[in-house]
């Protein structure tokens, strides 16, 4: 499959940036680590790498071309045996603020195939793909969108809940002055002053402490962690403080907080900085685990956490920050807490995922519409409470599933979606479920080996079609 | 009320300026260290009789700090607590049958058997919670004070902690934010010796590990008798003044012991030999009563209270034996807001 190369970020604020020069041409070799490219904004020149090797197939944003947006494919690189001729088929458009994470695993990963079994082809499977009926839509019908990255939703969210109430403050490491490490409270101190954006010394569990001890005199927090991963430092306030305090009191006093901030690996930053959370803190009883995809449940799910009487563990992702998303141009866009949505209807298998799996899960589907199975996706959302009704229904229709998640597979949210299926739809299985994972090490820091930790699209459809016996 | 005939100098003591503090208040301050010490060990008895089942963490000796502070505070003032909780929850006012019966896991306990001894919680009385993380309720006091000037309320939170309790992390990061921010916040360790079983000396750079650590946060080197509950009243409220008055927390080490072990289970045979005698002879309600006198209470006044307290003690130790075990269905209740653990379709 041809691999698109990406626009980089050169930080985790930037948007758009300049192609200066190609160093490679249309036909080169490219080895992994081969600086193909520089980029430049105001502030930095960088130079692109290859993650991959193969042979630069297409240059799709020519050398000197001004503000092209992150994440925009700017060339198409060609593994062995492929032609320019496959670029087309693998659909990349450059209508790209949407596509993120690369399609396909290394080289060495597709030669590492086990060789598939002989496979039956279920009649379910071997119909073509037929219409289904349309999710039900999370706002009406007809109703305005405006285009904005998920950033912008989460400060909209937050701005939108501090203005319809006082009590309503946000802090954190470099929230107030600097606008957010990742600029998500951009523009809130200038509306709500330093009373209700408070910059914090660097002191997770000392801030955390303090937003919970706010939170019980009846205050609703939200706290920013700058990552999640500094959030460890944190979590006996999270978990020993925020969550347990309604039940160890007898219900005297609960805690309405929003613990919120960028959850999951990133881009080149490490095994410390690139863990994801969603199971973690799923697994306790007294909190909510909300993690959106698209801007719109971005904002819509935060507002809903911030007026939610318990404490709320609001993971976000820094990649999706500078994705832009149709939002409904609501003056109080509310989305539930606990309800997935069914993205994509189908009814050859389930694809289940969240924040980011979203963006690998709805790739696969469009690859595995082109091999006739047709897919649904369910984004989950909410991790807890999870939504197992969403879940099931559409597994009792196609039979088979899989999960997509970054995290870890041992006690995952995939292992607990695969144990409720088990427990509620066992009947209706035609397979076994199969979790599409982030693999089993800490991360690593080479974007080639950081790319195989990963879920892939490749690996999603494998998965899929595997299940589905093709 | 019958009395000895007072000494002139006990009466001029009595009626002078100088004394602060008062009769009406120091009768009350008598009464809650004996109720905090019978309370006590009513439920060091209880444990021996196998009725308290549970952990607990008793203060038998350190009682004038609970008590000083306790009648210090005002209605709306609030008390974040430690696992050594059960005296500072008394202090706020809160029942001993409430407490007796958390203790003995009983339906008519403060959080109906939910909590236990560690987590002793009274909203109604101001006490939010005690925890029984090491150090994890200093920023979580903090946060309530920041409630308060948030809201320009007026009340201050009150904070106690042991000695062990100043080497870890969460002491320096509360210090130093309720410094940052002038927090209505009022820092009281009770060093009682020991972190556990281990000499808190052998294992701290400093010879008093919350003051000699003050400096660190531009605060006042504040060490005092934490036996003797005059000197902790007068501490507690000139800390509130200056919480009150809008000029930030006050960080006070009061110097006591601990008359039992660390937790039920401990026989504290690591102390020296004589070191508890020698406290013994410091036992803040041995003290006090001496105060009482000096200021011209008669036994008989003294004994009453003793009586009454007591009576309490019985009262509640009855009621809560007569109580049920908490009702198996709320094993499920309050796990979330709505009151239920639902929220899980």
């Amino acid at each position: 499959m041809p691999i698109e190369v990406l626009m980089p970020a050169l930080s985790p604020t930037m948007e758009k940036g300049n192609l200066a020069k190609w160093l490679k041409h249309e036909g080169d070799a490219i080895k992994a680590g081969d600086v193909i490219a520089e980029i430049e904004t105001d502030k930095a020149t960088m130079e692109v790498e290859a993650v991959d090797e193969g042979t630069l197939g297409k240059i799709l944003v020519p050398e000197g071309t001004n503000d092209v947006a992150v994440n925009t494919p700017i060339a198409v690189i060609l593994a062995d045996g492929e032609s320019a001729g496959d670029i087309k088929e693998s659909g990349s458009q450059p209508a790209a603020a949407e596509k993120v994470a690369e399609s396909a695993p290394p080289a060495a990963a597709e030669n590492q195939k086990v060789p598939a079994e002989p496979k039956q082809a279920p009649s379910a499977v071997a119909q073509p793909p037929q219409p289904e009926q349309a999710p039900e839509p999370d706002f009406a019908e007809g109703t305005e969108m405006v285009t904005m990255t998920v950033r912008e939703a989460l400060r909209d969210a937050m701005a939108e809940e501090m203005r319809r109430d006082g009590d309503v403050f946000v802090m954190g490491e470099e929230v107030a002055e600097y606008q957010g490490a990742y600029k998500v409270t951009q523009g809130l101190l200038q509306e709500f002053g330093a009373k209700r954006v408070i910059d914090t010394p660097i002191t997770e569990h000392g801030f955390a402490g303090l937003g919970v001890g706010a939170a019980l005199g009846g205050l609703k927090p939200i706290v920013e962690f700058m990552t999640f991963n500094f959030a460890m430092q944190a979590i006996d306030q999270i978990i020993n403080s925020a969550a347990k305090t309604l039940y160890m009191s007898g219900g005297q006093m609960g805690c309405q907080i929003v613990f919120r901030g960028p959850n999951g690996p990133a881009a080149r930053v490490g095994a410390q900085h690139s863990q994801d959370y969603s199971s973690w803190y799923s697994h306790v009883p007294g909190l909510i685990v909300v993690s959106p995809y698209t801007a719109a449940d971005a904002k819509g799910l935060l507002k809903s956490a911030i007026r939610n009487r318990n404490p709320v563990i609001f993971l976000e992702n820094e990649i999706l920050y500078g994705q832009s998303f149709p939002v409904p141009k609501l003056d109080d866009y509310l989305v539930p807490i606990g309800k997935a949505k069914v993205v994509r209807p189908g009814n050859h298998v389930t694809l289940v995922a969240w924040s980011m799996g979203m963006s690998y899960a709805l790739k696969a589907a469009e690859e595995l519409a082109k091999k006739h199975i047709n897919a649904e996706v369910i984004d989950l959302r909410t991790i807890r409470p999870m939504d197992t009704q969403t879940i099931i229904a559409s597994v009792k229709k196609t039979g088979r599933c899989v999960v997509v998640e970054e995290g870890w597979q041992q006690s995952g949210v995939g292992a607990e979606i695969a144990a409720r299926l088990m427990e509620h739809a066992f009947d209706y299985l035609d397979a076994p479920v199969l979790r599409v994972s982030g693999k089993d090490v800490p991360m690593p820091y080479a974007a080639n080996l950081e790319k195989l930790a990963l879920p892939s699209v490749a690996e999603v459809v494998e998965a899929a079609k595997s299940v589905c016996y093709r | 009320m019958a009395r000895k005939p007072a000494a002139m100098d006990d009466a001029a003591q009595r009626n002078s300026p100088n004394d602060d503090i008062g009769e009406a208040l120091r009768l009350k301050l008598y009464r809650m260290q004996v109720e905090l010490r019978e309370a006590e060990q009513r439920a060091f008895d209880l444990f021996l009789q196998n009725l308290v089942k549970g952990t607990s963490h008793l203060s038998l000796g350190q009682e004038a700090i609970a008590a000083g502070f306790g009648v210090a505070m005002k209605p709306g003032d609030l008390s974040f607590c430690t696992y050594r909780g059960h005296a500072h929850t008394l202090a706020r006012g809160v029942p001993v049958e409430k407490v007796l019966g958390e203790l003995m896991q009983r339906d008519n306990g403060l959080m109906r058997g939910k909590g236990g001894s560690m987590h002793l919680t009274s909203v109604e009385h101001g006490v939010m919670g005690s925890y029984a993380i090491i150090g994890a309720h200093l920023p979580i006091a903090c946060g309530a004070a920041w409630r308060a000037q948030y809201k320009g309320d007026k009340d201050v939170s009150v904070c106690f902690f042991g000695d062990g309790t100043t080497n870890i992390g969460a002491f320096h990061e509360a210090l130093n934010f309720a410094v940052v921010w002038k927090l209505p916040v009022v820092f009281v360790c009770e060093n009682n010796l020991y972190m556990e079983y281990t000499p808190i000396g052998d294992v701290t750079a400093v010879e008093h590990p919350a003051a000699d650590r003050a400096s660190a946060y531009g605060l006042p080197r504040i060490v005092i008798d934490g036996n003797d509950a005059d000197e902790v009243y007068r501490a507690a409220m000139k800390a509130f003044e200056i919480a009150r008055a809008g000029n930030g927390p006050s960080l006070i080490e009061c110097m006591t012991y601990r008359h039992s072990g660390h937790s039920r289970a401990d026989p504290a045979k690591y102390r020296p030999e004589g070191e508890l005698e020698k406290w013994k002879e410091r036992d803040p309600i041995k003290i006090y009563r001496e105060r009482l006198k000096q200021f011209g209470v008669g036994d008989d006044v003294i004994e009453k209270i003793n009586a009454e307290v007591m009576q309490v003690v019985n009262d509640a130790t009855e009621a809560c034996k007569a109580a049920p075990m908490p009702s198996l269905d709320i094993l499920t209740t309050d796990v979330y807001a709505d009151g239920g653990w639902a929220w899980r379709n």
